[in-house]
């Protein structure tokens, strides 16, 4: 009993660091993002709140909590107050089965430094995903604006184009591993890792997954000149922070699994295994922003053409020349 | 893949099913507290200019459920069928190594097969998005 309940302390602990971390990040990583941007347009990004500006994520969120939460007319009143969450909890919950360091002892206790080691974690995180989309495509409908509609149709059949794309990307990194657990991925790993037997699953995963998080140059959901801002027109207060938070901690996630599936995860020399976690996430978090600040938008037939035509077909050869080279060797 | 062999699979030092329930329910937590923070504080001083619709200051004209075009129905379908089929390469890819070259050769054929789908899609112009316009 008391065995049980000192376990569920320590996982409660685990639970509240881990949610922590990837809220607070997640404001932060909006400050990075605007701070690179700023220098990156010689500009020099805010400076105003607190030292180098580092107080303006908490200025930002005081200032979202405090504004009105406008429901526009015949909107669809329930969907319209619970997509944003839909896309917050998700984010949040694939982060789940991300391992983040060597097994602890403690107290003579194994303590693994993973929230869920389940032996689908992989499926688990695609599930997770596709579930996103209901977010979006949900909230861009229950606005009853036009550019939301858009914007929230646009950004299902992105998301699910580049969802196949990213799934098939991983199919090699899976046959290398023999495993759908992340843990397990992470320990294939120990000898060399996966970037540099599967390059071309790496570029792949890279590609689809910033068009799974909707960043530039896949922002066609929301592309400012079109359609306002897309799904989240509608949107202010919280509610449309709570859009912002599920798109930075999607990103998080995607650098940790970008991390996981072709970085050896928290592997690395010297450095405890949660920062050098920390360090490949971010590190994936400034391609990600670097790229935003290099690349116009596409269009959207190019944008289905790369989905479709390029990626997909490309990621399926990939398999097979892989399970080739496996059975020879 | 090994058999599952925990001998209590509740417990709180396993990183099994019940750290993902309480880590879900952690997520919850949290989402409704942002939920109710967001319609408890601030101002509520609605009007009828501020509750219409945003279309860049122009009135707005029409419902706006408006009908989509097709491509995008044909997307869904399309990733229906290509997701399930990825579902089968999944299956043969987690037990690749014991199924040796019978099961690589079988989903080789499966894979071919994909393909030739996604060519056939491709040729009936199921992923065209350009103005079928003909430009004279």
């Amino acid at each position: 009993m008391i065995d049980g309940i000192l376990g569920f302390a320590v996982l409660l602990v685990k639970i509240a660091v881990v949610l922590g971390i990837l809220l607070l990040l997640a404001a932060y990583l909006v400050w990075m993002e605007r701070k690179l941007l700023g220098r990156f347009q010689v500009r020099l990004g805010p400076n105003r709140a607190g030292i180098f500006g580092l107080l303006q994520p908490i200025a930002d969120a005081l200032k979202m909590v405090t504004k009105e939460d406008i429901v526009p007319d015949q909107a669809d009143r329930l969907l319209f107050l619970l997509a944003p969450a839909v896309v917050t909890a998700t984010a949040l919950l694939m982060f789940a089965v991300v391992p983040f360091g060597p097994d602890l002892t403690l107290m003579g206790k194994i303590v693994p430094m993973v929230v869920s080691d389940i032996n689908v974690g992989l499926l688990f995180v695609f599930a997770m995903s596709s579930l996103g989309v209901y977010g979006v495509a949900l909230g861009g409908w229950a606005s009853n604006s036009k550019y939301s509609l858009l914007g929230g149709i646009r950004g299902a059949a992105q998301m699910i184009s580049y969802e196949l794309a990213l799934g098939l990307s991983l199919v090699p990194v899976v046959m290398l591993s023999g495993s759908f657990s992340l843990v397990e991925i992470v320990r294939a790993q120990a000898r060399i890792p996966f970037v540099l037997i599967q390059p071309v699953s790496f570029i792949i995963f890279i590609i689809a997954a910033m068009a799974e998080s909707k960043r530039i140059p896949f922002d066609l959901p929301e592309a400012e000149n079109e359609l306002g801002a897309g799904y989240s027109t509608e949107y202010s207060g919280m509610r449309f922070g709570m859009f912002f938070i599920g798109e930075y901690v999607h990103i998080q996630v995607l650098g940790a699994l970008v991390a996981v599936f072709f970085l050896s995860g928290w592997r690395g020399p010297v450095l405890p295994g949660p920062v050098w976690l920390l360090i490949k996430m971010l590190a994936v978090a400034m391609v990600m922003i670097w790229i935003r600040a290099t690349l116009p938008r596409f269009r959207y037939d190019q944008l289905m053409e790369i989905g479709w035509k390029v990626l997909i077909p490309v990621s399926l050869i990939n398999i097979v020349a892989t399970g080739a080279l496996m059975m020879l060797f | 893949m090994q058999p599952i062999v925990d001998p209590f699979p509740l417990s709180p030092w396993i990183p099994g099913p019940f750290s993902l329930i309480a880590y879900a329910f952690a997520v919850a937590v949290i989402t409704a507290i942002l939920l109710f923070v967001s319609s408890w504080l601030g101002e509520k001083k609605p009007n009828p200019e501020k509750l219409r619709p945003y279309e860049s200051g122009v009135i707005p004209t029409g419902t706006a459920r408006l009908r989509f075009p097709v491509p995008f129905y044909l997307v869904a379908i399309f990733f229906l069928i290509f997701d399930v089929e990825g579902a089968f390469i999944f299956a043969w890819a987690v037990s690749a190594e014991s199924l040796g070259w019978t099961g690589f050769l079988e989903i080789t054929f499966f894979i071919f097969v994909l393909i030739v789908g996604l060519f056939y899609v491709w040729k009936k112009g199921g992923l065209d998005w350009r103005p079928q316009r003909t430009r004279k």
